[in-house]
């Protein structure tokens, strides 16, 4: 009963920016009280449950990160775990708000007569890579000509390895196998002097080998998989809150704001008049909520409950993680990488 | 018949060797009873010894159980809310209770015929390795000592409500005794409002079970459900009315078409669309519910074969005797199919309860979807021998424990010491 009326009364919260904005699935999600969010649950580093029944990962976060900017508080998701061949059917029949499930944006997938879904913003540039120990003094795909290469036979993997090495004229030799556990015991048992894989899950299984820093990835990225958060298609206002959320995470990172010193920052900006743009991103001044048909303050609350976008990186994959994987592609455009948001204006 | 008919008797047979042999005898009978016998054994225990060694060494030396300490509660229950685990608690005490009581009660009245000890040397070894699993388990896990100290009493509580109501059944009145088998239904229903809240008890969605917890729960609602729909499914597809007949023979022909893991995810995709959001069951639900409509078809097939072995005449007996179709079949038809049929019927329980584990493949953290998820958590990476082995191993419990008890119930069923 008194849950119910907080629930009610949050909701009536949320609501008052949205005012003029139509969105069914945002006012379900309100009513609810609680943000379905579409997870993988199994993937090291993007989602997965702690010991304490909790969900972690880039993909948990930004889950979080969506409930924090739509309902106020980031612990109101309810994760659903979904294989790949259920995601967009859950998607479609509405059991799922969002997917943040290590989807790669397509064509097929984004067009109308295709899936039908709607992506937001990148918010993981992964890729086919390769891992070989340092010990090789291997630093570069022209360094494997007449070398044995491990491969998962079947795989997208192993026709993106032929097609690159056929472009550049390398020759090696393919050493093909069923399972992924069998390709990178026969690595580790120097069968071969190098492994490919998505450059995410080379990293993480580096991290469970007996020496990790034994190993590296190299810099060739043979394949384009941009990981994006996705909704449904044909509710336009809903796509725009989930792509400005994940926008302001991105921001955030320009802007050096962090999950510590947001309300700090939050302060000042209501301080100092001066500072129309930082006033502007966090809602102290104008209408941005009111126009996404969110609360004014999304953009501090979304940063409080998982911080920037570089600090959500570091935490579940990069170096505080034990995947340590590089940012790369993954860095701010300033920094020559791809994580870049639009203006907030 | 007269004895004029009869075959003449067959000459006494030799008396059969001796039964009590001495044990140095008996190895040398069973192992080396010739040279090629001899390399054979020795070969063989050479490499059961050299697995055994490599194994211990494995599990004592190299494994790291940190994966499964560390995670011990999700691998019981899953995503289940901290505050409402004593719902749990106390299911599993009663369960306790209720399991010591019984077994007592089943020693303290031994079937009429037969004569039942009260401690058979099967009990005793039962209760040494209950015993010994209790005491060593809860500290293997490194369980915070409260949770130790529960699991002591729990056991305790079964094995003194085992020699309390072994002792002192026999006061129990045999009308009372009729409505022990109520227990057990009573207690599942009472287990399930524990688990899922209501009348009264806060709620935990289905979504937030987990572990070991689901995977029995699943089981558990879909072996006592497609029980009743095997029967009837079988009955119905050997009724003489067409319309009954040719709907069971469909239902069943439709379920044994597709593998479980297709209409697993038929289940899950489907109903999404065709009730609107909201009005589908819960996915935990739905996956249940295909479990049981999956195992009853199955079911209905066993019961069939139970129902053929029962010779017509036994119908037509009851019939003349002046029963009607219902009665002939609850009082003397099923109960010979159903015992025909028991062996086939925990074989089908066995399979279902591993057939669960494709629960993880459609994102239920079942069992193995914990598993999954346990070994996604780049603290745990690569421990996925241990976590496996622990699968293997709780499984392997829960089968064997479902095959140990139709044993039993077998034997106690058993016609061919009946009193003639």
């Amino acid at each position: 009963m008194v849950l119910s009326l907080l629930l009610a009364s949050c909701a009536s919260d949320g609501g008052g920016g949205g005012e003029g904005v139509q969105s069914q699935k945002m006012e379900t999600i309100r009513s609810r009280g609680k943000l379905v969010c579409g997870v993988d649950g199994k993937l090291p580093g993007f989602s997965f449950l702690g010991p304490d029944g909790t969900y972690s990962g880039l993909d948990a976060d930004t889950c979080r990160a969506v409930a924090a900017a739509i309902l106020g508080d980031p612990e109101m998701v309810e994760y659903r775990d979904l294989n790949s061949s259920e995601r967009f059917a859950a998607l479609a029949s509405g059991e799922v708000d969002m997917l943040a499930r290590n989807t790669t944006m397509t064509l097929s997938r984004d067009s109308a007569g295709g899936n039908g879904i709607s992506f937001g913003p990148t918010t993981f540039y992964d890729g086919q890579g390769l891992m070989a120990p340092v010990a090789s003094g291997i630093k570069t795909l022209k360094d494997l000509a007449g070398k044995p290469i491990c491969v998962e036979s079947g795989t997208t993997t192993e026709l993106n390895l032929a097609d690159r090495m056929r472009e550049q004229g390398i020759a090696y030799t393919p050493l093909k196998f069923q399972t992924g556990d069998q390709t990178y015991a026969a690595y580790l048992g120097g069968r071969c002097v190098a492994v490919t894989s998505d450059r995410s899950q080379l990293a993480a299984k580096r991290s469970s080998f007996p020496q990790p820093d034994a190993h590296i990835l190299l810099p060739e990225v043979m394949s384009k998989e941009p990981l994006t958060p996705a909704s449904i298609n044909g509710d336009p206002a809903w796509a725009d809150a989930l792509r400005w959320t994940v926008y302001a995470l991105f921001q955030a990172e320009e802007l050096g704001i962090t999950q510590a010193n947001v309300a700090a920052k939050v302060a000042e900006a209501k301080a100092n008049t001066n500072l129309a743009d930082l006033r502007r991103f966090l809602g102290v001044e104008g209408d941005f909520g009111k126009q996404l048909g969110l609360p004014a303050d999304f953009v501090p609350k979304a940063i409080a409950a998982v911080g920037n976008y570089g600090e959500i990186f570091e935490r579940n994959v990069g170096a505080g993680s034990p995947l340590k994987l590089e940012r790369a592609e993954n860095r701010q455009w300033k920094d020559g990488g791809l994580i870049y948001s639009p203006p907030f204006r | 018949m007269t004895t004029s008919s009869s075959p003449p008797l067959l000459p006494p047979r030799p008396a059969p060797p001796s039964a009590r042999r001495s044990w140095r005898g008996a190895l040398r009978q069973e192992l080396f009873a010739t040279p090629l016998d001899g390399v054979i054994s020795v070969l063989l225990l050479a490499a059961l010894l050299a697995a055994g060694v490599g194994f211990w060494h494995w599990a004592f030396r190299q494994a790291q159980w940190a994966v499964i300490q560390a995670n011990t509660t999700l691998f019981a229950v899953g995503r289940y809310p901290l505050l409402q685990q004593w719902r749990l608690w106390l299911l599993v005490t009663l369960a306790g209770a209720t399991i010591g009581a019984s077994w007592g009660l089943l020693r303290s009245h031994p079937r009429a015929d037969r004569s039942g000890t009260l401690w058979p040397i099967n009990d005793l070894v039962a209760i040494a390795v209950l015993a010994f699993v209790a005491a060593w388990l809860p500290v293997a896990l490194k369980l915070p000592v409260p949770l130790q100290l529960r699991w002591w009493a729990i056991t305790a509580l079964l094995l003194v409500l085992r020699g309390v109501s072994g002792q002192w059944g026999q006061l129990v009145p045999r009308r009372l005794l009729r409505f022990l088998p109520l227990l057990w239904p009573a207690l599942y229903l009472f287990g399930m409002v524990l688990i899922a809240g209501g009348l009264g008890v806060p709620r935990v969605p289905p979504s937030e079970w987990g572990g070991l917890l689901l995977t029995l729960l699943m089981a558990s609602f879909a072996i006592l459900l497609s029980f009743p729909i095997g029967i009837v499914v079988a009955l119905g597809r050997r009724s003489t009315l067409p319309l009954l007949r040719w709907s069971s023979v469909l239902y069943i022909e439709f379920i044994r078409g597709a593998p479980l893991i297709t209409l697993l995810f038929l289940g899950q995709n489907i109903l999404g669309y065709m009730l609107p959001g909201g009005w589908a069951p819960d996915r935990v639900w739905r996956a249940a519910w295909v479990l049981t409509f999956f195992c009853g078809a199955y079911l209905a097939e066993a019961v069939r074969a139970g129902l053929a072995a029962v010779p017509v005449g036994q119908l037509e007996a009851a019939r003349s005797l002046g029963l009607s179709v219902p009665q002939a079949l609850r009082h003397v038809v099923l109960p010979q199919a159903l015992r025909i049929a028991l062996p086939a019927t925990v074989g089908q329980f066995i399979s279902l309860l591993q057939d669960t584990t494709l629960l993880s493949l459609i994102g239920l953290l079942d069992l193995l979807g914990t598993a999954r998820t346990v070994m996604a958590n780049p603290e745990f990476l690569g421990k996925n021998a241990e976590v496996y082995l622990t699968l293997a191993v709780l499984f392997w419990c829960c089968c064997a424990a479902l095959g140990l008890g139709s044993r039993a119930l077998e034997r106690r069923l058993d016609p061919s010491h009946s009193p003639t």
